[in-house]
């Protein structure tokens, strides 16, 4: 077989330049064909999610939101290495160090600690290679299926800790359950 | 029958039409959207009251709202002057159609036609070739060379497609023998539908009226990958809805004229039983409703096409138009010529 016929896939097709026969140059016969096929949509399953009041199924991998995690203690795991925003190919992260004072032990698990740390949403791509970066398990994304809402300013897109660090009763919580078993 | 009461009469029944017509447009609007949604396995407009039913309302509203404005044309009296061509053309065809056959009110009966003009099938033409003015001038006023660009194609596309409707009409009128729209309603009567009798001159009627309201897929004058948004890319405000409108109530005014003259307009099997047995009234008001059915099954079928079939090149449409449509409303009218000589 010559080289052009050989179709590994089993789905090439030969296109065909072929005159077309007196019915199909009437139109009429081809326009009933296809105003069939539209008629069937007609009363197919509608495939629109109504978002607000629907949410789609979300992959069991799926990445949302990051959270800067909390120890047992509640005390923030992060130690602002930078190996994160080393890490982000969009450039998403920025964070500014601070070294731990001798009363903030219960706060911080590190003596070094980020005392500002912020995401762009508007660049970040959701690629998860900060939480692989991460050497502390300290920066998550999480299956939050909440969307960043439509908003005025970029500002408002570029999340600081207050948005990102887990809350603490969330902590506790976490710590409870984990004493428990 | 004294003055007052024929005023009252005639004003009412102009009214209620005016305002059917106007409804019928602007749920056509809605009615667009979710066929042409339902097509495409969407849900279309859902949000603006049960199932989008506000939807027409909150367009309407925000029209209204927009600036208005107005392009750097040496003419704003012609430009202000198209949509309002546009918008009485489309309704004033609707003065002489019969909606029913009569009421029986207060003792006497009520006529349910604006007018029972004797050439109304010519009064209808003659409006519809009005109607391509308010396209002409409004483009031409818009001081716009796309505009003007689908001004040329939307005048050629209707002179060229009346020819052929007009063609294919006469065929109908050979064998009617009358003009009025009321005469040829009546003489379907019990299913002796038109289209049974002339289904060439029906097809070529359909296609034609595609062309006459400039719907897909002969809307080359709105064509938005080409000319921008056509005629009306300068306006804005209502004088855009109003085109717009005006597009839409073409639809119903044409939908109703395929209606009356191939479908057989208000007449169902048994409307005579109904008459005797039910009264006048419930009868005409089936019939009424049956006429509305035919309408809307014809509007349906404006968008269903507009959602199939992809827009014509314009030299293809200047071929069917010129080469296919009226060569065969020519041998349509020999054939009926024939046809009657030979049983008749
Ligand atoms: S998810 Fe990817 S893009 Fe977003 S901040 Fe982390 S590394 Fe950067
Ligand atoms: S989140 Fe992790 S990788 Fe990023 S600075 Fe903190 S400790 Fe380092």
């Amino acid at each position: 077989m010559a080289v052009e016929q050989i179709s590994l896939s089993g789905r090439k097709k030969v296109v065909s330049n072929k005159e077309m026969t007196f019915i199909e140059k009437i139109y009429l016969l081809t326009i009933l064909k296809g105003l069939w096929i539209t008629l069937k949509h007609l009363f197919r399953r509608k495939v629109t999610i109504k978002y607000p009041e629907e949410i789609r199924e979300m992959s069991p991998v799926y990445r949302g939101q990051h959270m800067l995690m909390r120890d047992d203690e509640g005390r923030e795991r992060c130690t602002a290495c930078g190996l994160c925003a080393l890490s982000c190919p969009a450039e998403a992260i920025t964070m500014k160090a601070e070294e731990r004072k001798p009363e903030e032990k219960h706060l911080y698990r590190e003596e070094k600690y980020a005392s500002i740390y912020e995401i762009n949403m508007l660049r970040c791509i959701f690629c998860g290679l900060c939480e692989e970066a991460c050497p502390k398990e300290a920066i998550f994304l999480t299956k939050s299926k909440k969307i960043a809402n439509a908003d005025y300013s970029r500002e408002d897109f570029i999340f600081g800790k207050d948005k990102l660090v887990m809350p603490l009763e969330m902590a506790i919580n976490n710590t409870k359950s984990n004493t428990a078993n | 029958m004294d003055t007052t009461t024929f005023i009252i009469e005639k004003g009412t029944i102009i009214v209620v039409v005016f305002a059917i017509t106007m409804l019928m447009a602007m749920y056509s609007t809605w009615a667009e959207r979710k066929v042409a949604a339902f097509l495409q396995d969407r849900v279309g407009p859902n949000r603006a009251g049960w199932g989008g039913l506000l939807q027409p309302l909150a367009d309407g509203l925000k029209l209204f709202t927009k600036e208005e404005f107005f392009p750097n044309t040496p003419n704003k009296f012609l430009f202000i002057l198209g949509p309002g061509i546009a918008m009485s053309t489309a309704l004033i065809t609707s003065a002489v159609i019969p909606w029913g056959d009569k009421f029986h009110i207060f003792g006497k009966d009520v006529v349910l036609q604006a007018t029972d003009l004797d050439v109304s099938i010519l009064y209808i033409f003659g409006v519809l070739s009005i109607g391509v003015y308010g396209i002409m001038i409004g483009a031409w006023a818009s001081n716009n060379k796309y505009s003007l660009m689908s001004a040329v194609r939307a005048s050629s596309q209707m002179i060229s497609y009346e020819v052929a409707m007009g063609l294919a009409i006469i065929s109908i009128l050979m064998m009617t023998g009358s003009l009025s729209l009321k005469e040829i309603t009546i003489q379907q009567a019990e299913m002796k539908w038109n289209i049974f009798y002339q289904p060439l001159a029906f097809v070529i009627f359909l296609v034609c009226s595609f062309a006459e309201t400039n719907r897909t897929p002969f809307d080359l004058a709105e064509c938005e990958s080409e000319l921008i948004g056509g005629y009306h890319t300068e306006y804005s405000s209502m004088k855009m809805g109003f085109y717009l409108f005006a597009e839409y109530a073409n639809m119903f005014i044409s939908a109703t004229i395929l209606s009356v003259v191939f479908l057989g307009g208000y007449n169902y099997p048994g409307m005579e039983w109904a008459e005797q047995n039910w009264g006048v009234n419930i009868a005409n008001i089936i019939a009424i409703a049956v006429l509305f059915a035919k309408i809307c099954f014809f509007i349906f079928f404006y968008m269903w096409i507009r959602w199939t079939i992809p827009r014509f090149r314009y030299d293809q449409l200047m071929n069917l138009g010129w080469k296919i449509l009226i060569p065969l409303a020519v041998l349509n009218i020999i054939l009926t010529g024939i046809v009657m000589v030979l049983f008749n």
